[in-house]
């Protein structure tokens, strides 16, 4: 067992419990804490797998700045006191959980056996582990696919807009 | 390591995020769900950008993170204004589209 095993191991044990933790915890604060948990424990597997730009940006963009969101918009709601009442049925919960094993198990499936036969498998077999530096995301952002890029700079200035929106109707309907 | 085990450990991280959707009623908490089922996507396409050695999967996770971004500021802000009207954030309980 090398290196890389044991902290894949380490790594994705963290991020399954904290996963598990999300959804098992009452309070939403707490479910919030174990997100960031899992957040982190994913940016080790992008570290892990040679992807040092993305695991930055995870730690920054999730870990950040959208679970500050998060923890902001828990704390100003005062969620803590009405997070108990509406937990749904024992028996609709036992039905989601079948479901979802089920589920697992197909995904399980594909992962392990869908790719026989596929480019990803033979470029696997194929050895030769290019370490994918963030020089050539870059390259590839600005060429490639710089059209899309564009793109993304409209997404947020439509989320930017519509949030204002939202939230300026909500403050002359109150005056 | 090779490719199967990234994606069993994706493919378990969104099960976790799609169970959650359905056995969770508050809103907030279905957000995050969505959150984790995003990342267990990104995983799966590092994953799989590694064993290319193409860098395409990882300009996808950085596209995959805008939207993510982008959604989470709408669905908060909405989640706000939501509770303002109706002092809940259970879902079964806004089930009306009249405001």
């Amino acid at each position: 067992m090398n290196a890389e095993q044991i902290l894949f191991i380490l790594f994705g044990a963290v991020s399954l419990i904290g996963a598990i933790a999300v959804i098992s915890f009452r309070h939403p604060i707490y479910s919030a804490l174990s997100l960031i948990v899992t957040f982190f424990a994913q940016a080790g597997l992008f570290v892990l797998l040679g992807a040092h730009f993305v695991a930055a940006v995870q730690v920054i963009v999730y870990a950040g700045a959208i679970m500050v969101l998060f923890l902001f918009v828990i704390m100003l709601l005062n969620l803590g006191t009405l997070s108990v009442q509406g937990a749904i049925g024992r028996k609709l919960k036992g039905l989601a959980i079948i479901l979802g094993i089920l589920f697992a198990a197909e995904g399980i499936y594909i992962a392990v056996n869908a790719l026989n036969d596929t480019a990803v498998a033979s470029a696997e077999s194929g050895a030769a582990a290019v370490t994918i530096t963030t020089y050539d995301i870059g390259e590839l952002l600005f060429s490639k696919y710089l059209l899309p890029f564009e793109v993304t700079s409209l997404i947020l200035l439509a989320a930017l807009i519509g949030v204002i929106v939202l939230v300026k109707r909500e403050g002359q309907e109150e005056n | 390591m090779s490719l199967e085990y990234y994606l069993v450990l994706s493919a378990l991280l969104f099960t976790i995020g799609v169970i959650g959707v359905l056995i969770r009623r508050n809103a907030i908490i279905i957000f995050m769900c969505i959150e984790l089922m995003l990342n267990a996507a990104n995983l799966a396409f590092v994953a799989i950008s590694r064993s290319l050695g193409e860098a395409t999967g990882q300009v996808f996770v950085f596209f995959v993170m805008t939207v993510a971004a982008a959604e989470v500021a709408i669905g908060l802000a909405i989640i706000v204004s939501v509770f303002k009207h109706r002092q809940t954030v259970n879902v079964d309980e806004v089930n009306s589209l009249k405001g």
